[in-house]
């Protein structure tokens, strides 16, 4: 068996290729972090090694691919999973053709809507965290920020997070691939679901700091 | 702002710029030449007698210094008024009253010496003067004080926020639970201070709820459960502060390293009132080395609210050519970061 190899040093966790039973997989480890007393680290690096896969298998039964779990190692805060062949959506977007583009982020709101109306809150919808693998099929990864939860509050705390993130990394169409992963959600929820949802992100927006919305009121 | 054509810098004697901070508390007169060189930096902050700040009574203070506080600046720069080329001004985001004294202040001098204003986002001037004294070029910046608490970096042609506080700024996460602890600040040892010194005998750590969502944070749950502990009265005050200390900068790190690895830029630059705190610094500098970035905290005078930093980012906007007409000079209280091109970067 080949050692593991290094793939991506996250913030969060770190990410190894490597062989595993004869399949290529992904070990995904939490590191300990030196920057916060241990007893907080154990803490969060445990319950997100925990919560992740729980969610991962969540997602799955809600329509949306993500890479299969083959093992958790609670005491080394690492999980083994798939290995998902593909390209990140994050190098895709500003590469491919506009059409290309908003069937891509149509597809992307569709998942997120089918995600949310089973309950699954991601936490962290950037384009980093999706995959298009060789059959054109979109795969989530990283839950480690994500919850159950059912709540319109959350719902929108996780769509105006991947507005934000579209806006930092794809600032050039962002607005035209927000504008698509509505529709594509929409396309998912009950009328009224997606109506509550889009209030609450303009409420959601409002609430931030200095945005324009609330600047008119003054 | 308009933009006009570029300004050539001609070798005259009116080689200075001058800015004037008002945001908050603090009153900053600043002045700066156009290579960067800080010729004074004069500052008078506002300490209330109690309670917060109260926007009216800190924007009183600021128009009964504001004239000492540019003498001062003159003669610390050893520069006379017909030698500035530019009146720079904080134009926002901060407190109404205060930023409209300042606002008036600068727009009283550049009638009078009949010289173009130039508006400056305060948080852009925190981010430039960072890179100015620590010589960081392309950062990822964490911007920490009692009225703001965002990363930042630059791609397309502006400063772009990765992350940012949900609700409350740190500082105020900080100030209102010494408030609420019966703490009391100086000047020269503000409620930061205070909590960073108890924290040193803070022996255990008290969960409280950890909350980072994505790229942003909130800090507004954390603060409700440090005071409710407190008044319960069962933790030591020490604990209590060495633990609020301890989860919110294990939070705003976290966020900081996630927009690290996600730019992958070299540098991080740690800047606001926050930035002087000896443990924020070294949990910091932990995640800088870890991804080989080269950490950059800008010295107290320059990381708290002051002038310099508005004169230096007026210094910076004006060779562009960006000038702001008094028609257009009124405040802007909400003014994000992210809304203001910076033509000077790459």
């Amino acid at each position: 068996m080949k050692p593991p190899v290094l793939m991506k040093k996250g913030a969060e966790a770190s990410l190894y290729l490597a062989v595993w039973h004869g399949r290529k997989v992904i070990i995904k480890k939490r590191l300990p972090k030196q920057y916060r007393p241990s007893e907080l680290d154990m803490q969060i690096r445990t319950y997100r090694t925990i919560h992740e896969p729980q969610l991962m298998h969540e997602a799955k039964m809600a329509g949306v691919p993500t890479p299969t779990i083959f093992l958790v190692d609670l005491k080394n805060a690492s999980i083994i999973m798939e290995y998902v062949e593909g390209e990140q959506i994050k190098r895709l977007l500003n590469r491919v053709s506009k059409n290309e583009r908003q069937h891509l982020c149509f597809n992307i709101g569709e998942l997120t809507g089918l995600l949310h109306e089973y309950g699954v809150i991601h936490g962290d919808l950037t384009t980093s965290n999706m995959i298009l693998n060789s059959e054109g099929k979109i795969f989530f990864v990283d839950f480690g920020l994500g919850e159950k939860n059912k709540e319109l509050e959350a719902r929108g705390v996780d769509l105006h997070l991947m507005k934000r993130a579209l806006q930092s990394t794809h600032f050039r169409f962002a607005d035209e691939c927000f504008d698509a992963v509505i529709e594509g959600y929409a396309s998912v929820l009950r009328t009224e679901v997606l109506r509550n949802v889009l209030d609450k992100i303009k409420e959601i927006e409002k609430r931030g700091r200095y945005v324009a919305e609330r600047r008119e009121r003054e | 702002m308009l933009k006009d054509a570029k300004i050539t810098m001609k070798k005259t004697d009116k080689a200075y710029c001058l800015g004037i901070e008002s945001t908050a508390d603090d009153f900053g007169v600043g002045i700066s030449t156009f290579n960067g060189e800080i010729l004074a930096n004069v500052r008078s902050d506002y300490v209330p007698p109690e309670g917060g700040i109260h926007p009216r009574e800190a924007a009183r203070h600021h128009a009964e210094v504001a004239g000492k506080a540019l003498e001062e600046a003159f003669t610390k720069s050893k520069t006379k008024p017909k030698n500035l080329a530019a009146i720079a001004f904080s134009q926002g985001p901060g407190l109404g009253p205060c930023l409209r004294t300042g606002a008036t202040v600068s727009r009283a001098l550049s009638s009078y010496l009949d010289l173009p204003l130039v508006g400056v986002n305060h948080c852009v001037a925190h981010i430039e003067i960072g890179k100015l004294k620590t010589g960081a070029v392309d950062p990822v910046t964490l911007y920490v004080s009692g009225g703001n608490t965002l990363v930042a970096a630059f791609e397309g042609g502006r400063y772009r926020v990765f992350g940012e506080t949900l609700d409350i700024a740190l500082g105020n996460c900080l100030d209102v639970f010494a408030r609420e602890a019966g703490l009391r600040q100086a000047s020269g040892m503000p409620f930061g201070a205070v909590i960073e010194k108890l924290a040193m005998d803070g022996e255990k750590l008290i969960p409280l709820p950890y909350a980072v969502k994505g790229m942003d944070l909130s800090l507004s749950g954390l603060l409700t459960a440090a005071v409710n502990l407190f008044k319960k009265g069962r933790c030591r005050l020490e604990d209590l502060c060495y633990s609020l200390q301890e989860t919110a900068f294990s939070m705003v790190t976290e966020v900081t390293e996630r927009a690290l690895a996600h730019t992958e830029k070299k540098e991080v630059l740690l800047t606001g009132g926050v930035a002087s705190n000896r443990r924020l610094q070294s949990m910091i500098n932990v995640i800088a080395k870890e991804h080989k970035a080269k950490f950059c905290v800008v010295p107290s005078e320059f990381a708290v609210d002051n002038g310099a930093m508005v004169a230096w980012t007026g210094a910076l906007a004006y060779m562009q050519g960006v000038v702001t007409p008094v028609e257009k000079s009124f405040v802007k209280l909400r003014w994000r970061l992210e809304e203001v091109e910076v033509p000077w970067v790459k």
